[in-house]
């Protein structure tokens, strides 16, 4: 007893490690996959929420009084002193992202503070400062002064307070909390679930037929091979679209409980927002299902396939997280990369910064590259070294 | 009567790209491996035309491209008129081809794999049903009609694979190999079939290493050697003083001699 571990041991070993491709995905990917990925996030994260050093922050301020306007001149924020009757219009401005912040502080308000005693029951003064949760600079400049009134609040022994109560502060509105969250969160994962439902049945299709000897037979038919192409492509996106709508709806109807409750709803978005994300994510699937037909074709099995399709998942996962940061890019020549662009105009159309010029650069780019693929899957359909290559 | 030629191969050649796994199995350092090399036949209407030859002879690159899944580097043959270089869809209408490494999909019956064959070739629904009703019971298929192919005997998933082969009624039928890995039972119905399809006037190509498939089914033997076509003879005359192992084994030794020489 015992005694055959140890040869049963080294075999499997044997086996392991004398496979390089094995070795590859199995101890250098996973690790490379992880640095790629979290560095990345890391570096995008910090941009998301770093304002550019050039952006001037506007806030306006109600009965600013002197000794906040005097330390303000020590950050690189400047109030601008606003008439009590321009509170609504500020209170929009910032709703509608086109003012940073508004501060409320009461009428005399450094006098109220001198005169406030601690020991008191009374309600201290309090300063009012209503933001935009949506927008990075509002969020951002309401750190900044928050911070600031703070520094002060300490030093003068807590005489006022800020934000009290719960008042409704955040001036998003629910248009804007859906396409924030919606925008960095869907890209992303719509990618991955298209991604997925691809894996799932392009190398199946393509290196399996070719493992199992089955595609020749198809092949000795009067069929031309771009149409045995055609016919597996749109079979196979048709499939991996219904996968990733199956998983998409399943993230959807979660998504409350996963923001903790949060009111966001789908219902925000109109049919033509649909229609270009539909155009979008199917020109995506058509090219991944390309891509994919075309890694599977040159394997000898499915197994393998998936082992060579490894690297193309850390680019698409990398590129679908880039769309989780910042907001989407205005460069017209960046909707050209494939994959990035449909991952630039899906958070685009999620975060209604919708641009229809750039929505058909995606979308047309996309099918163009789609087109070459199958182009060039037809043409290995021809090769006999790809066809009985098992 | 003159013979109608129905298969003409003219100068044929292919040569592969070794790897360098292959070079290790081929024991050579040769890159590149000629398979077939100027290749010359004729095949008539209504005969059984054997290619014999021993493992890597070039048989099996032959058959593949005389059914169009490979392209010759040189040289070309025609299938009924139809050119295997310049019309390979057309070719393949014309023949069925069967070989052991074409395989069907083990999740579908055969009822849908011929439905979908039948729909690659073309043809009507009726036709479809027709040939279907005729072919499944020629084999005896129709009790396992709707049984996945997965759960068919090896004997039963050979003569389904036969079916879907010759479903568009051929006018050449090449078998690679037709009776490998079968049973005694399979195999001679195999062997019964080539023999039907012969006196129903179709042309069949077969390649094989058994002599005894060759006597009994060929009218012609072509005898492959490292690619080159050594002797192509009706069987009577090439077995007119000796049976065909023998005269196989006299050629190969002449054959390889020379090429050593």
């Amino acid at each position: 007893m015992g005694k055959g571990i140890w040869p049963v041991m080294k075999k499997e070993l044997a086996r392991f490690f004398k496979d390089r491709r094995l070795c590859l995905t199995t101890l250098l990917l996973p690790g490379l996959m992880i640095y790629v990925i979290y560095s990345f996030m890391g570096d995008a994260l910090g941009s998301q929420f770093t304002v550019s050093e050039d952006y001037t922050y506007q806030i306006e301020a109600i009965h600013l009084p002197d000794s906040v306007a005097e330390m303000s001149e020590e950050l690189p924020v400047q109030f601008r002193s606003i008439d009590p009757s321009q509170q609504a219009d500020a209170m929009n401005a910032v709703q509608n992202q086109e003012l940073d912040l508004l501060l409320i502080f009461p009428q005399d308000f450094d006098a109220q503070v001198a005169a406030y005693d601690v020991s008191s029951e009374a309600a201290a003064p309090n300063v009012e400062i209503y933001y935009n949760s949506a927008a990075t600079e509002s969020s951002e400049a309401y750190d900044q002064v928050t911070a600031l009134l703070e520094a002060h609040e300490t030093a003068i022994a807590n005489k006022f307070d800020i934000n009290r109560g719960s008042g409704t502060y955040d001036l998003v509105d629910a248009q804007d909390l859906a396409g924030m969250t919606f925008a960095s969160l869907m890209p992303m994962l719509i990618m991955i679930f298209l991604f997925s439902g691809c894996m799932a049945v392009a190398p199946e299709s393509i290196a399996g037929e070719k493992e199992r000897g089955t595609i020749a037979t198809i092949l000795v038919t009067p069929i031309h091979r771009s149409e045995l192409a055609l016919g597996k492509i749109f079979s196979l996106s048709i499939i991996a679209l219904l996968s990733g709508l199956s998983s998409t709806i399943g993230v959807l109807l979660s998504m409350p409980k996963l923001m903790g409750g949060t009111d966001i709803s789908m219902t925000v978005y109109g049919l033509g927002d649909y229609a270009m994300l539909g155009l979008v994510v199917l020109s995506t699937v058509l090219l991944l299902i390309a891509l994919i037909s075309i890694i599977s074709a040159f394997a000898k099995s499915t197994k393998e396939a998936q082992t060579l399709i490894m690297p193309l998942m850390i680019i698409v996962m990398v590129i679908g997280v880039s769309g989780m940061f910042g907001e989407p890019t205005q460069d017209p020549l960046l909707y050209l990369i494939p994959l990035y662009g449909s991952v630039q105009s899906m958070a685009a159309i999620f975060a209604f910064d919708f641009n229809m010029v750039h929505t058909a650069i995606c979308v047309i780019s996309t099918l163009c590259y789609a087109a070459a693929c199958i182009f060039v899957l037809t043409r290995m359909f021809h090769s006999e070294r790809i066809i009985f290559t098992r | 009567m003159e013979e109608r030629e129905i298969l003409t191969v003219r100068d044929l050649c292919k040569t592969f790209t070794l790897s360098k796994r292959q070079q290790k199995i081929e024991k050579t350092h040769e890159k590149k491996k000629k398979a077939v090399d100027h290749l010359s036949f004729t095949a008539y209407e209504g005969e059984i035309f054997g290619l014999l030859g021993p493992n890597g002879a070039g048989k099996t690159t032959t058959l593949r491209m005389l059914a169009t899944l490979i392209r010759p580097d040189s040289g070309d043959a025609w299938m009924d008129g139809a050119s295997i270089v310049t019309q390979p869809e057309l070719v393949r209408r014309k023949i069925g081809f069967l070989t052991s490494e074409l395989k069907l999909e083990d999740f579908f019956t055969p009822n849908q794999l011929f439905q979908f064959f039948g729909e690659l070739h073309q043809m009507s629904r009726q036709q479809i049903e027709q040939r279907r009703a005729e072919l499944f019971e020629r084999f005896g298929i129709g009790a396992f009609a709707e049984v996945k192919v997965a759960n068919l005997s090896t004997g039963m998933k050979q003569k389904v694979s036969i079916v879907i082969s010759i479903l568009h009624d051929p006018s050449i039928i090449i078998f690679d190999e037709p009776t490998n890995g079968l049973d005694v039972l399979t195999a001679k119905t195999v062997t019964d079939f080539l023999l039907e399809l012969r006196t129903q006037g179709r042309t069949v190509i077969v390649s094989t290493h058994i002599f005894s498939l060759v006597e009994k089914l060929c009218d012609r033997v072509g005898i492959l050697i490292n690619g080159q076509m050594i002797v192509c003879e009706p069987l009577a005359e090439l077995t007119k003083e000796k049976c065909l192992e023998d005269v196989f084994f006299d050629i190969y030794q002449k054959a390889a001699g020379e090429q050593n020489g």
